[in-house]
């Protein structure tokens, strides 16, 4: 029983951040219609961040896919730990695919045993769908009545959810000096290359970095 | 078809292709560490390059303006372990005061 609830509690608290994401988009001059089809479709969070974020920022349809597909390749991490458990095909395994990401993964391995992590995995992925999906509406709708995007914050909304995103992954030297080296490379490219290459472009550091153990 | 259209689709389906890949391969095929540590590595990559630009450039020029305000407001509330929503939304709120009084 408890899994359940606290499926649901996560669920709403991550929820809520949708709204932030529904202003982000709008911001970025994405039509409310297309910010809710983002939730709905990509359903993962920093990609979609991302993806409207390059866009914003005046990069090209090309950067903005690749980057939010990078980020969103972790997703498929995911799914390989959870496959085994929930065993799951047809059409059934593309909805389970749909909800695979940071939280219902979680929340199913933080469980003891294996009919726990399924519900947690269930009930967590779609709770976090239902909730991520209102409040982007209501977000984007928000936001589209403003006139100067600015005057309300809704600029500072994206890197400082971007700060927030990155902060939890911070563990450990390396990844403090990735951290600060894709902040100076992305800053130094950008005057000198088109909209959307620095950022992609930071994801060679990070293998690089990572090819050695 | 618009470069938001473009964005907003391909995004999706590149995002789905890779969790139900996940969902279908093998689990030995992503066991090597060096995937696993590359996949950590990414993100961490990718997000601070999005705090700079997001934050401290204006298309093709760099800059610092009230966006930094919001930016070290998200920080210090990162820092004091306070939840996203107040870190970020908060961030909003400094953001948007320096921009009005300046």
């Amino acid at each position: 029983m408890s899994v359940k609830r606290d499926s649901l509690s996560l669920s709403f608290a991550v929820g809520v951040y949708g709204a932030a994401f529904g202003a982000a988009s709008v911001a970025a001059h994405f039509s409310v219609l297309q910010t809710c089809a983002i939730s709905l479709l990509t359903f993962s969070g920093a990609s979609q961040f991302a993806a409207v974020g390059v866009v914003g920022a005046g990069g090209g349809a090309f950067s903005a896919i690749a980057t939010g597909a990078l980020l969103g390749t972790r997703n498929g991490l995911y799914a390989v730990r959870m496959a085994p458990l929930l065993k799951v095909r047809g059409a059934k395994r593309i909805v389970a695919a749909q909800i695979t990401i940071d939280e219902s993964t979680g929340v199913a391995l933080a469980q003891n045993n294996e009919k726990d992590s399924r519900t947690g995995f269930w009930w967590t992925g779609f709770g976090v769908f239902i909730f991520w999906n209102i409040f982007t509406l209501i977000g984007a709708v928000s936001a589209g009545l403003l006139k100067d995007p600015a005057a309300y914050g809704l600029d500072a909304l994206v890197p400082a959810a971007f700060v927030g995103l990155v902060w939890p992954r911070l563990k450990g030297k390396r990844s403090y000096y990735l951290a600060a080296l894709a902040f100076i490379c992305a800053l130094s490219l950008v005057p000198f290359v088109p909209a959307g290459v620095p950022i992609i472009s930071t994801a060679l550091l990070a293998i690089l970095m990572g090819w050695r153990a | 078809m618009s470069i938001y259209w473009i964005t907003a689709l391909g995004t999706s389906a590149a995002c789905f292709l890779f969790k139900y890949l996940g969902h279908s391969v093998p689990e030995s095929w992503l066991a090597h560490p060096r995937v696993q540590r590359i996949n950590l590595l990414i993100p961490v990559a990718l997000l601070s390059a999005l705090v700079a630009v997001q934050a401290f450039t204006d298309k093709t020029k760099l800059v610092v303006d009230h966006r930094m305000a919001g930016v070290s407001f998200a920080v210090a509330a990162f820092v004091a372990k306070l939840p996203f929503p107040v870190a970020v939304f908060g961030a909003a709120v400094v953001s948007a005061l320096v921009y009005r009084l300046s």
